[in-house]
């Protein structure tokens, strides 16, 4: 499997949420003059995209995204997601988390299964940095971070060969595999049936670089053309017109990572398939994960390179709601299955003199015949730091 | 019939695949082995899955960081059983009639990138020139004749898309490409003869029956099509008709 794939994936995926936060916050608005404490103004979404923005595209972050490396589980990348999504003054909760993350992860499915050439995945992550760039307009430091890592896709990917490329598609598409939530916008455009499969065009131009199919040719051993017979493919595509632009600025051609909600166009997953594919995740989480120490380790050092600002004093946290209404949030958590839950456990991995003492004298009265385990090892030491942060 | 997937459940005595999994039935002349190879390396069993004979762990020697490591591409020829690699090394391997002492005996250099498949054919006559092809992620072709030590014969040239798939009938190339192509070359020249427009995506696979000539092509664009492959009475050349 690829170890190029992280960079394209999370930076997608990451692009996508700020869509939807976007939309969402926008349709919450209240007009600045209008709002009480607790409601939604245009300088708070502001605010909240350039702080998820600016998070993201740290520099030590984005060192550490683009080092050679496997994809880790969908666990970890979660988490990733929900650290970032809190680098502002937003709160979510875990139903509206959960929503979130799944609209984030189907509508990048469906980017990856689509493109027309493998290659086309970076034309899709330039969609999304040139709508990331069209939000922070305003902050031109910002701006300078997602140029550099426009300049770093370009460093990594822009010489690499199309086996390359199939290998990083084959990767993404194992990482989404049986993924099947039902999106009411793509329902909508028919883009994906009833069962949460996408549906395949078999129209359109072609990739750039294809023919249009539907001709043999015969040559003799000289090269010369003796004979041409058309057939028919079965499908309707035209040529492709033209080629998308790998450059800083350009026109992409391809549409796919452009930003495909509005405010006419509600964000929503349909509950019931939503339920489904919960169920079949649950069974994927309970499995016990070998790599659960390496993606701690992973995760401590993406977020070592993450600068997470606490909200400092009285503010309030601002709470936003994936769903249409507050009821219908209440209804998702409890549909929630248990094991989905993130639980906080608590572990003492500090010194703690007093407890240690008395802990001695106590182990000292017993016959101890093999070493007590050590509880300062580094896995604890990782829970214990997710656990403040 | 064996299936594989990257996720699947533990079951016994269904082994636990790991990612960039190919398998293959190997028909040997006095036995036959199932064959798979993952990025780890390649695992030969007899052929109702009972028995591991043969590993070969992959060497990733002088791979660097970024390069993904991995066995692709399997085909049997002779007592020989040939796996493409990721450095673009093709591995012999000599198969005894029976058990384990299987033997790695060849290393043969003609790719310069991942081989992405191996296809072989019976040796078509004594005065036959070419009996294996291997493909690469270039879209190089190398056509090989088997023996105790394999013989590079010609090289076809790539044109900057991967070759996925390849097949040989009768002495010729049948070659699928990431951009949708199916061609059709000379095995012992490397002329192109047949070039057709086939698929709007990248081919996944081709397969050939090769008594009745008949070579098909799955692709990315959710088609199917099955093409009549024949020999021109006149020129001797490989012609292609459309079936399906």
């Amino acid at each position: 499997m690829s170890v190029r794939t992280l960079p394209l994936l999370f930076l997608n995926l990451g692009g996508e949420m700020l869509y939807i936060l976007d939309q969402r916050l926008r349709a919450q608005n209240i007009p600045g003059d209008k709002a009480r404490k607790d409601e939604w103004t245009e300088v708070d979404r502001k605010r909240v995209l350039n702080d998820i923005i600016s998070t993201m595209f740290n520099r030590k972050f984005m060192e550490e995204l683009f080092k050679p490396q496997e994809l880790y589980s969908k666990k970890a990348l979660r988490t990733v997601y929900d650290r970032l999504a809190h680098a502002s003054i937003m709160r979510l909760n875990q139903a509206s988390m959960d929503k979130l993350y799944d609209l984030m992860t189907m509508a990048f499915k469906y980017q990856v299964l689509l493109c027309p050439r493998p290659k086309d995945v970076l034309l899709v992550t330039f969609n999304h940095l040139d709508a990331i760039k069209g939000f922070i307009q305003d902050s031109p430091a910002i701006q300078h971070q997602v140029e550099e890592t426009f300049r770093q896709l370009t460093e990594v990917y822009g010489g690499l060969p199309a086996g390359e490329f199939q290998l990083i598609r084959q990767t993404l598409l194992i990482f989404f595999q049986d993924l099947h939530i039902r999106v009411s916008i793509f329902l909508k455009d028919k883009v994906q049936n009833s069962n949460g499969r996408f549906v395949l065009p078999v129209s359109g131009p072609v990739p750039w670089g294809t023919e249009v199919p539907g001709l043999i040719r015969m040559f003799n051993d000289k090269g010369k053309e003796v004979k041409k017979v058309e057939f028919k493919h079965g499908g309707h595509y035209v040529t492709a017109p033209k080629e998308g632009s790998f450059e800083l600025y350009g026109d992409r051609v391809l549409k796919l990572g452009t930003n495909m909600y509005s405010m006419n166009r509600p964000v929503e997953t349909h509950t019931s398939g939503a339920s489904k594919s919960l169920a079949s995740r649950t069974q994927e989480s309970i499995a016990p994960n070998p790599l659960a120490k390496e993606e701690l380790n992973f995760l401590a050092r993406l977020m070592g390179g993450m600068e997470i600002k606490k909200p400092s004093g009285p503010e309030p946290g601002f709470r936003l709601n994936l769903f249409t209404t507050d009821e219908e949030e209440e209804q998702a958590a409890l549909t929630r299955p248990e094991e989905l839950s993130y639980e906080v456990i608590n572990i003492q991995a500090t010194q703690d003199q007093q407890r240690n003492e008395e802990l001695a004298r106590i182990m000292g009265e017993f016959e101890v015949t093999d070493q007590p385990r050590q509880s300062a090892s580094k896995g604890d030491d990782l829970l214990a730091m997710m656990d403040e942060l | 019939m064996v299936a594989a997937d990257s996720q699947g459940r533990r079951i016994p005595r269904v082994r636990q695949a790991t990612l960039g999994l190919r398998v293959h039935w190997c028909v040997l002349p006095f036995r036959v082995l199932l064959v798979l190879t993952s990025h780890r390396g390649i695992q030969m069993y007899e052929s109702d899955g009972s028995v591991m004979v043969y590993w070969h762990a992959l060497d990733s020697g002088d791979a660097s960081p970024v390069q993904a490591v991995f066995a692709r591409g399997i085909a049997s020829s002779g007592h020989f059983i040939c796996v493409g690699t990721w450095s673009g090394r093709v591995l012999v391997f000599d198969i005894p009639a029976k058990g384990p002492n299987i033997v790695l005996s060849e290393e043969l250099a003609g790719h310069q990138t991942s081989v992405t498949d191996i296809a072989t054919e019976p040796a078509q006559g004594q005065d036959c020139v070419a009996d294996m092809v291997t493909a690469d992620d270039s879209g190089l072709l190398c056509v090989w004749r088997s023996g105790p030590e394999f013989k590079l014969m010609t090289q076809i040239p790539g044109f900057g898309v991967p070759c996925p798939s390849v097949q040989l009938w009768h002495g010729a190339v049948a070659a699928g490409y990431g951009d949708g192509q199916v061609r059709l070359y000379e095995a012992s020249t490397g002329t192109l003869h047949v070039q057709i427009s086939a698929h709007a995506r990248a081919i996944c696979a081709l397969d050939l029956a090769p008594e009745v000539g008949k070579l098909l092509s799955a692709a990315e664009d959710t088609f199917v099509h099955i093409w009549k492959l024949s020999r021109s009475p006149e020129s001797g050349h490989t012609e292609a008709a459309p079936l399906l």
